[in-house]
């Protein structure tokens, strides 16, 4: 599913003496199946721009189509199934458990969407196996049973049990501790690598974005800066900086040690290709 | 300081700590044989997956909740004398993940004079105390700004500058940067090694990012409620097997070295910083 916002522009408040341009003017195409990044400080108007997304939010000007379709020119009706199309994980998503047991909560979503008792079953089922948990030994718990890391990701099941086409989260693994964040963006990279999801992440990780996405959108105060290979976004170091971003420690170490070893890489985002590069040109 | 000199801020003595259930079935025993203790002036960073019992830990150092056994002494104060509950408070400090949660005025000098307001601190004292503190965090030129007009890490130092306005010996921190983005984690980083450096303020650390406490004096690291490993940043992150085995990261530099000598290469295992790999590198 393609996801293109053409001149969108958002101002809260219009006309009240709080009134604030949120976005100015955003043109992006997400292709079919890409896995992009999107960063920026806080209150650049990265959650502003995803909630335009699903429809969350109504555009003040400009619009977005998916699949070549305006979605903020539909009924209704057809507003909602779009919803089910376009999956949104909010922040800390699993403040949002409510339900007595794992396999109620999920179900909510696929429920309210009319299916068969069966249909929403394999769906809870096969979306809690998505995110890497056991669906016997977690179906009948209360989520609060659950470890931080746990419930976060029946958060995310409630979401894949739409069977969305378009995923989108807003920083996932805040909060988590190293390897909760490993399980979740594992898990993430193979429901886009294996189930050709499209995915959205936005992050403040450099680290994270650096190794996983293939394209980085940067915001800031309402516009897009870059959008554009890590390769390419991630040696504008200055410019990054300037507006409160950074690089992947490994891209700063290798900006300094091209100092004394000019030929060696600068466009490093991971420790596995900076241990790659290194070998090459240090050790020869 | 030499030896003769060090004063303990904190000790902790063979603690446990049972969260009580229903039944002795559903009690959790989140910490159990926890000893040490923290000397003035220290920058000591406690890591630990979740579950690990930092939390639990950081609100015994705090008196909020106290040890099911053993003992939890705070500036020569044992937390169980609960006439000295509030001494001790005001003695170790608090700030938490979340800045929203903290900040209660309307006004960023206000909730900066909430502390010592209810320490019951003259006016006039107040005022001289709330400058310091708003000094302290560089927040002075938002003193009459509204806290949710400020960025995420300008909330996290209005939070510290409301703590060091009750003028604490020792503040503790848990995961103070873990919902801000990369300035706003420098920002705040930055004023917690100034407090420690320049104001000689006891720092307890807590935080899931390895990278922020490898200039600490001492790391100790929890897993399931004992303390597993206890030493300098260097000693703590070269084992960095043993630390990913209990769901822990170690800093990006040190995971490289350690890559680099996996292929052969010569280099030092205790790298922890880019300087120190650019060192390492550039011999």
């Amino acid at each position: 599913m393609s996801v293109e916002i053409r001149n969108l522009s958002h101002i809260y408040s219009k006309g009240s003496p709080f009134e604030f341009q949120a976005l100015n003017n955003i043109n992006v195409t997400i292709e079919d199946g890409s896995f992009i990044g999107i960063i920026g400080h806080t209150g650049s108007g990265k959650s502003t721009l995803i909630q335009h997304l699903n429809g969350l939010l109504t555009p003040t000007s400009g619009t977005v189509l998916v699949d070549g379709e305006d979605i903020f020119n539909k009924k209704k009706s057809e507003m909602i199934q779009l919803r089910h199309r376009i999956g949104l994980v909010f922040q800390y998503p699993e403040h949002q458990l409510f339900e007595e047991t794992v396999q109620k909560d999920v179900a909510f979503g696929p429920k309210n969407q009319g299916l068969s008792e069966e249909d929403v079953n394999n769906r809870v089922r096969q979306s809690i196996k998505m995110v890497g948990l056991n669906y016997d030994e977690v179906k009948d718990k209360s989520p609060f049973e659950l470890s931080g890391g746990q419930m976060r990701r029946i958060a995310i099941a409630g979401v894949l049990a739409m069977e969305p086409s378009v995923l989108i989260l807003d920083e996932p693994t805040a909060g988590l501790d190293p390897r909760g964040r490993e399980e979740i963006l594992a898990q993430i990279k193979s429901l886009h690598t294996q189930k050709k999801m499209t995915v959205i992440l936005v992050s403040h990780s450099m680290e994270d974005i650096g190794r996983l996405v293939e394209k980085i959108l940067v915001m800031n105060a309402g516009e897009v800066v870059f959008y554009d290979s890590p390769n390419r976004v991630f040696t504008e170091i200055e410019t990054l900086e300037s507006i409160g971003l950074a690089v992947p420690e490994v891209t700063y170490l290798m900006k300094r040690l091209k100092t004394k070893y000019p030929e060696i890489r600068e466009d490093i985002f991971t420790v596995e290709a900076a241990k790659d590069e290194i070998l090459k040109v240090i050790r020869g | 300081m030499t030896m003769e000199q060090k004063v303990k801020m904190i000790e902790v003595r063979d603690v446990q700590f049972v969260y009580p259930g229903n039944n002795e079935n559903e009690s959790v025993n989140a910490l159990s044989g926890v000893n040490f203790h923290i000397d003035k002036g220290e920058f000591v960073g406690i890591i630990g997956h979740n579950g690990s019992g930092k939390s639990t830990l950081s609100k015994l150092l705090n008196a909020i909740i106290f040890p099911t056994k053993g003992d939890v002494i705070v500036n020569g104060l044992n937390t169980k004398d609960h006439e000295h509950l509030w001494d001790i408070r005001q003695t170790a400090g608090m700030v938490f993940q979340n800045p929203d949660n903290q900040l209660v005025a309307t006004i960023v000098e206000d909730d900066v004079a909430f502390g010592p307001e209810n320490l019951g601190v003259p006016s006039l004292e107040i005022r001289e105390r709330v400058d310091r503190a708003l000094a302290t965090v560089e927040m002075q030129a938002y003193a009459h700004q509204k806290p949710h007009q400020l960025s995420g890490g300008q909330k996290q130092r209005v939070a510290i500058a409301g703590i060091l306005a009750m003028e604490p010996e020792c503040i503790i921190f848990d995961e103070p940067t873990a919902m801000l983005d990369p300035s706003g984690r420098r920002e705040v980083m930055e004023t917690i090694k100034k407090l420690n450096r320049d104001k000689n303020m006891t720092v307890i650390h807590i935080t899931h990012y390895m990278s922020e406490i490898i200039n600490a004096d001492r790391i100790i690291v929890l897993d399931q409620g004992k303390i597993v490993m206890e030493g300098s940043p260097e000693s703590i992150f070269k084992n960095v097997r043993a630390l990913k085995k209990i769901g822990l990261d170690v800093p990006q530099m040190t995971e490289l070295a350690y890559e680099l000598r996996n292929a052969g290469m010569d280099i030092r295992d205790n790298i922890l910083s880019i300087d120190e790999m650019v060192d390492a590198l550039c011999r």
